[in-house]
């Protein structure tokens, strides 16, 4: 096989290790909440902002800015529950999506009013990995790893956990669930927090590999919202599954025609399996 | 705070219903610690709007609901499990994609029954040997008799002092209808308190003390379950006749 080929193909599956952490907290809140957040990728950006604050500006070991971000932006996905999604519950969906699209700029604003519209780079590199002509950097191989990592760990939570349990039925059938002693409205918290915790977590693994600016989402939200309606809206396997897929779409498509057009590429796929399956890739 | 094990479910005048439309009227029930109660009566009498007040799902507009010292309309639905009431809602409502344990481990969410998870999951087992088989199986794959029995289970996870059963006989072939029905006998056994609301008259009255009449909203007749079985008026109207 092609080496450059088979490069893009690994580059592909990084990178959608990496998309897989916003596709899956989207896919949770959505499925539990049943409300999008269409600010998603800002919370993200949020997050990068905090690792670079601290990593740089204050002076913290990486691994402590990384751990600090995790919370911060859980807690942000807590107070965006509560402000905004809480007050519209029984809102129609377009309002929400008003609503959650208009934090979308207030984050942006936020942003470009304390940090400026500058590039803000962490300047961390690692060595690239390499077997025979096949280069794959380092920084990205981690920043899967760590995605694998961070999936598993929501996994078990859902899988083992009361709570996470509680999870997962509520995504089906929320009426029925004060008849087991479930507050629907302390579900929705804890989703809320996990989905930013993992908005968080994938702020740590991008902001090693991109700058940060106020504008970043745009460069990983549409996509990520793409990647969720591929696998289905809510359907986290589907996600997670899509997730790679597209990665690979992305990172190929540089390879067959050329880099800039590569997102028109997933683009394109993405429509065509929008009409062969409106209701998602992988949906049972 | 948990329910005095002999605590009496007594409902007196309760209205309710769903916006303008009224299901119940200045209906009143009494169901004493150990009692097996049925409600009957035909398709859109109120039996289940009955049963949702009581597990706080359907607030009254008038009247009051108490179980034991507990005021049910003053209490959000979601605490009611930890007071002792469990419903098994129409429809047994299980969480398909779940497996069995998990949706009994759903039932068991309130603290002091997840303290004791491996002691209740072994009494529903106990109870119904069939679920410990089909454990790690999903609910929705299971025949609609075993979903009976999983959704009771799920109900009995929180170590209830009163169960409430919607229509446990509904939308299952004649032969599984007569399994459910022993099912119910079963936990009467177990000496736990049992409101069982039914279309299937004849069946009901078999396995109640006491039952109520309830048509049109409205307590209609209630008496032993063999004297109501062999009033020939509540024969005619509720029982086909036979």
């Amino acid at each position: 096989m092609d080496p450059f080929l088979l490069e893009a193909i690994l580059n592909g599956i990084l990178l959608g290790g990496v998309f897989a952490l916003p596709v899956l907290g989207c896919n949770l809140v959505f499925g539990v909440v049943d409300v999008v957040w269409l600010c998603y990728a800002e919370l993200v950006m949020v997050g990068m902002y905090a690792v670079w604050f601290l990593h740089t500006q204050q002076g913290w070991p990486l691994m402590m800015a990384f751990a600090a971000a995790l919370p911060v932006v859980a807690v942000l996905g807590v107070a965006l529950h509560l402000c905004v999604v809480r007050p519209l519950l029984g809102a129609p969906p377009i309002n929400q999506l008003l609503a959650t699209g208009g934090v979308l700029f207030i984050l942006q604003g936020g942003a470009m009013l304390v940090f400026g519209t500058d590039f803000r780079s962490l300047g961390v590199e690692m060595p690239p990995m390499e077997w025979g002509d096949v280069f794959i950097s380092g920084t990205k191989l981690a920043a899967f790893c760590a995605a694998l990592v961070g999936a598993g760990a929501l996994w078990a939570f859902l899988k083992f956990t009361y709570i996470g349990i509680a999870i997962r039925a509520i995504a089906r059938d929320r009426e029925v669930m004060p008849l087991m002693g479930v507050d629907p409205r302390r579900v929705y918290l804890v989703a809320s927090a996990v989905g930013g915790a993992l908005a968080g977590l994938a702020a740590c693994l991008l902001v090693v590999q991109l700058d940060v600016h106020p504008f970043i989402g745009l460069s990983f939200g549409p996509i990520t919202f793409m990647i969720c309606v591929m696998g289905g809206l809510g359907n986290m396997p589907g996600g997670f599954l899509a997730a790679f897929l597209m990665g690979v779409i992305v990172s190929t498509g540089g390879f067959w025609w050329n880099t800039e057009m590569s997102y028109v590429i997933a683009f394109a796929v993405f429509i065509v399996v929008i009409f062969a399956r409106p209701q998602g890739l992988f949906s049972r | 705070m948990k329910a005095e094990a002999g605590s009496t479910l007594v409902l007196n005048g309760i209205r309710a219903g769903y916006g303008d439309f009224q299901a119940l009227f200045d209906v009143g029930l009494r169901v004493s610690p150990g009692e097996a109660v049925g409600v009957v009566g035909p398709n859109g009498a109120g039996k289940t709007t009955l049963l949702r007040v009581i597990s706080g799902m359907v607030r009254p507009k008038a009247g009051t609901a108490r179980f034991g010292e507990v005021d049910i309309a003053a209490t959000p639905s979601h605490e009611l499990p930890a007071h002792g009431i469990a419903h098994v809602p129409e429809n047994r409502r299980l969480f398909p994609h779940l497996t069995v344990e998990e949706n009994l481990k759903v039932g068991a969410f309130i603290p002091s029954a997840r303290k004791r998870f491996a002691e209740r999951a072994e009494y529903v087992f106990n109870l119904f040997p069939k679920m410990a088989q089909r454990r790690h199986q999903l609910a929705g794959t299971m025949s609609g008799g075993e979903q009976q029995m999983c959704a009771i289970g799920r109900a009995l996870m929180c170590n209830p002092r009163i169960l409430l059963l919607d229509e446990p006989s509904a939308g299952l072939a004649p032969l599984v209808v007569a399994q459910v029905f022993e099912l119910v006998k079963r936990i009467r056994e177990e000496g736990l308190t049992v409101l069982i609301v039914e279309q299937n008259v004849a069946q009901v009255l078999r396995v109640v003390d006491r039952a109520y009449v309830l048509d049109a909203g409205r307590v209609v007749a209630e008496g032993a379950a063999a004297t109501l079985a062999a009033d020939p008026a509540i024969r005619n109207s509720y029982l086909g006749g036979h």
